[in-house]
């Protein structure tokens, strides 16, 4: 038996959840596109955005504020750990990149753990927001409503950086032959610099707008970490259309797999995973070559 | 070291077993620490034998970790099963079960596919557990109620049921574990795991299914996880349900690291160092959650500046204190490059030299002849390799259009054309590296088309690459062994507790390989110590190692000094016997004294084919090369 209403309303969830998926894939993606380094401190770009984001409502009271907040921080968070760490590790094999990258996530989970201690934290929506907006057909939460909205401005924006300016031309070039762009004269390394900084903050700018929707933790970046892992197989790696695709699906495959059985959301998610490495190995929108 | 005493580390691993409970608790170790310490170390030497062997770093352990340890405890517990190491066996194959079925997905891609997948599919597990499953396996309480293990001998009964007994019971399945994977990792298979990590696209290429042994090392690492699995159950007397989550995976790999990895032993001195600090952090600091975080900078720190770990920080320290003053000698072949510029200056013309070196090398023995693979079929009228038709199209671009190509038995064939002609996607194709867009290679009879390079070289045909591609961390020695065991043990074989002594003929083909491309006086040196002539003459004694009756050689003389060619010329004459071999180079004098007959390729076609002196008269290849503005 399915409840229509339900039905669509967890449709949309699934949208919401999509989208947000979509964008801090984005941003993993690109990272890993044009530095070659999976980033598995990704996950705490995420917790770390929505705690600068909360102390900054705290003191404030302005969710805007929040926002920008929290994603200047993770932004500036995400130059300085490329300028003091990753940078020295391109050169060394992708087995250092993941384990220099996992043991800085543990390192920014534990001292947010240590300041502000392991209870979950909470951003209320800005007031216009609050409550719930017939749409006819159902009721649904106005925050999360707005939530699409404003994921889906951040992924627009990130389109037009990426496909409409100069540097996002020299972005995608680096993604293809990051060695090319370098011997034409572009310095690569401030690219890199930048790039880490803009797919931090995608995962920063997600975690403090997702923060009025589920409560903050230290160790909230875990979970997302592993979805984002599996949109990004599934769209293919360094492939922002794929990490767009796939945040949407792996978004709509939890939320309505949830209305049945929240325990197999997973399990499916990763049925999923394995029919696409099966049927298209390098993603769906991937290129080979790209690993 | 370890060649000359055999038996070594086992001996010093059981000292070192038998004197911790006597010297540890001295140091702050409690039992229950020392404990934790050898179920992580058994756990982790399943991990090194996939990331520190294999170089498959997975993120996902902790998958099998809890798989086996459910099992064992729910055999155990609920189902009451009285063989507590029987029980711990089952999980352990059961485990190995589960880590074939995952290892078939993760396996499809590498590097960091790879681990992204691991993880993903490690979280699958937990959520399992977590949810459906928790009906058999507790949930979040997990199963508590595990017996210890209890021996009935006839005339005595062991218990283990204190921490120190339990300490006997696990040091001895420690030890069982760590020996069966020193034998696993002294076999053909350890080495050929070895060489997959420095070069999975050669180790491949000479014949070996690294698919294959790529997964043997997952599921020995699933194994070695769901055996430490169970003895954490019977360790705590409750199976916990935290085996499940990422931070075990996480722990373990951190552990590995910072303990040294490539050496068994590093699991157990990260565990060491993991658990002593983060119970001295909590108990006698104080420091509560801390703990964490500075183990996680330690963590980081490690990884930046100690890279291999502690194991190999004391192991360049040892090397640092006891290094000869005196540098080690020059090899030979380095020292004409430098000397080739001297002489020059003093108005000795290139072609000179070049004449007296020829002179000098043609009074020394030639070098041994390397016979091929025999086979019964062997015929010298017929054509050996024949490609119709072969087409190469990348997108728009076509690399190869329609070539018909044959080569007899015994034939010595050169292939020439300008940069971009398409000589390398041809050899590709041949060597079967990439597929062909259309068209069909029939070698010795049998339609090759569509084969994998592995399959290929089975067969015996094989190729030297133009950009050498050796086992970087392997010395000359070990790099041939890996060829010569793809033509000994075929493609795919689990010959875990093998001695590579044990191989018949291994040690005669390896030796005479190394004399044949006269680096047997450097055979123990590891690739990155060798001169580039050296590496050169390697990277075409990988090809020849297997023994192939048809050889192609991809530019052998690219980069060389005058002298190291004619050396070359001289090495490829004596493998030429009784082989057949197709050479691309851009050296045409050297080419044109090794080869019967030469092909010339041009913009992706077979321009012209002739004997060597045809081929110099020939105006459409000089036009080819000089553009046609130059007359004869």
């Amino acid at each position: 038996m399915i409840n229509w209403g339900n039905f669509i309303s967890q449709c949309f969830n699934g949208l919401v959840l999509g989208a947000l998926l979509a964008l801090i894939s984005s941003g993993l993606t690109i990272i890993y596109g044009t530095l070659g380094v999976l980033n598995l401190a990704h996950g705490a770009m995420f917790m770390l955005g929505g705690y600068a984001g909360w102390l900054a409502y705290t003191y404030t009271g302005s969710f805007i504020v929040a926002v920008i907040a929290g994603s200047l921080f993770v932004l500036i968070v995400g130059v300085l750990t490329e300028r003091a760490i990753v940078r020295y590790f391109y050169t060394r094999g992708h087995e250092d990149q993941l384990l220099v990258t996992f043991g800085l996530g543990i390192v920014f989970v534990e001292t947010v753990r240590f300041l502000f201690g392991s209870l979950s934290k909470a951003v209320p929506p800005p007031p216009p927001l609050v409550g719930i907006t017939p749409l006819g057909f159902m009721f649904y939460p106005t925050y999360r409503l707005a939530l699409l909205g404003i994921v889906a401005v951040a992924l627009l924006a990130l389109y037009l950086v990426l496909y409409r300016t100069r540097i996002g031309m020299i972005v995608r070039a680096g993604i293809e032959d990051s060695a090319m762009v370098d011997a034409l004269g572009i310095d690569v390394y401030k690219v890199f610099t930048l790039v880490f900084g803009i797919g931090a903050m995608a995962a920063g700018f997600a975690g403090i707008v997702n923060a009025p929707v589920v409560s903050i933790a230290p160790d909230v970046g875990e979970a997302i970490l592993v979805q984002t892992f599996v949109v990004v197989v599934i769209g293919g790696v360094g492939s922002f259309p794929g990490a767009v695709l796939g945040g949407l699906i792996a978004g709509e495959i939890i939320s309505i797999t949830s209305m049945f059985n929240p325990g197999y959301s997973y399990v499916m998610l990763f049925v999923a995973m394995t029919l696409v490495l099966v049927l298209r190995p390098y993603g769906l929108l991937g290129a080979a070559g790209r690993e | 070291m370890l060649k000359q005493r055999p038996f070594l580390v086992e001996a010093l691993t059981a000292a070192g077993l038998i004197a911790a409970p006597f010297v540890l608790p001295y140091l702050g170790f409690t039992p229950t620490t020392i404990n934790r310490i050898l179920v992580w170390g058994l756990f982790g030497i399943g991990f090194d034998i996939l990331f520190g062997f294999t170089g498959l770093l997975s993120f996902g352990q902790s998958a099998f970790f809890g798989t086996g340890g459910m099992v064992t405890a729910y055999l155990l517990t609920v189902m009451n099963f009285p063989h507590v190491v029987t029980a711990v066996f089952i999980g352990t194959i059961v485990t190995a079960i589960v880590g074939v079925l995952v290892g078939l997905i993760a396996l499809r891609r590498t590097g960091i596919y790879f681990a992204m997948i691991t993880v993903a599919i490690a979280e699958v597990f937990h959520f399992v557990e977590f949810n459906p499953l928790s009906d058999y396996t507790g949930g979040e309480n997990g199963l508590p109620g595990v017996p210890t293990p209890i021996f009935h001998l006839g005339f005595t009964t062991l218990r283990f049921n204190t921490d120190w007994s339990l300490y006997v019971f696990l040091a001895f399945w420690y030890f069982a574990g760590l020996v069966i994977a020193l034998r696993i990792m002294r076999s053909p298979v350890g080495a050929v795991l070895r060489a997959i990590r420095d070069n999975p696209l050669r180790a491949a290429a000479v014949g070996h299914n690294i698919h294959g042994y790529k997964l043997a090392a997952f599921v020995i690492g699933a194994a070695y996880a769901g055996f430490a699995g169970g003895l954490l159950g019977i360790m705590q007397g409750f199976m916990p349900p935290e085996a499940f989550t990422f931070d075990t995976s996480g722990q373990l790999v951190m552990q590995t690291a910072i303990g040294g990895t490539g050496t068994l032993f590093g699991p157990l001195v990260g565990a060491t160092v993991w658990l002593y600090l983060s119970d001295f952090l909590q108990t006698t600091l104080n420091l509560g959650a801390t703990w964490k975080l500075v183990l996680g900078l330690i963590f980081v720190l490690l990884v930046c500046f100690l890279r291999r770990g502690l194991i190999g920080g004391i192991e360049d320290l040892y090397g640092f204190m006891t290094r000869p003053k005196s540098a080690p000698a020059a090899p030979k072949g380095a020292a004409p490059v430098a000397g080739a510029t001297a002489e020059q200056v003093a108005g000795v013309t290139a072609e000179q030299k070049q004449k007296t070196a020829r002179a000098e090398i043609a009074e020394e023995p030639p070098p041994l002849p390397m016979p091929a693979r025999h086979r019964s079929t062997d015929d010298a009228a017929d054509s050996i390799l024949q490609a119709t038709g072969l087409t190469k199209r990348y997108g728009g671009l076509i690399a190869n259009s329609d070539i018909a190509f044959t080569v007899r038995h015994g034939e010595r064939r050169g292939v020439i054309g300008p940069n971009g002609a398409g000589k390398t996607t041809f050899f590709k194709m041949l060597t079967c590296e990439v597929q062909p867009t259309s068209g069909q290679i029939v070698f010795e009879g049998r339609n090759i088309t569509g084969m994998s390079v592995t399959d290929v070289c089975q067969l015996g045909l094989t190729k030297s690459y133009q950009v050498n591609q050796l086992f970087n961390r392997l010395t000359v020695r070990e790099n041939l062994i890996i060829a010569v065991l793809a033509e000994l043990r075929g493609k795919f074989r689990l010959d875990l507790l093998r001695r590579l002594k044990g191989i018949p003929g291994l040690t005669e083909q390896v030796e005479h390989t190394l004399v044949s491309i006269d680096l047997a006086g450097r055979a123990d040196v590891p690739v990155s110590g060798l001169a580039y002539g050296e590496k050169r003459r390697l990277e075409i004694g990988l090809a020849l190692a297997s023994s192939p009756r048809l050889l192609l050689l991809d530019e052998p003389l690219a980069g060389m000094s005058p002298r190291e060619r004619i050396e070359m010329v001289k090495l490829l004459k004596s493998i030429g016997q009784g082989r057949t071999m197709i050479i691309i180079d851009h050296d045409m004098d050297s080419l044109f004294e090794l080869v019967e007959r030469v092909t010339v390729l041009q913009e992706g076609r077979v321009l012209v084919e002739g004997t060597p002196n045809e081929i110099k008269g020939n105006k459409a290849v000089q036009d080819a090369y000089l553009g046609g503005v130059v007359a004869p």
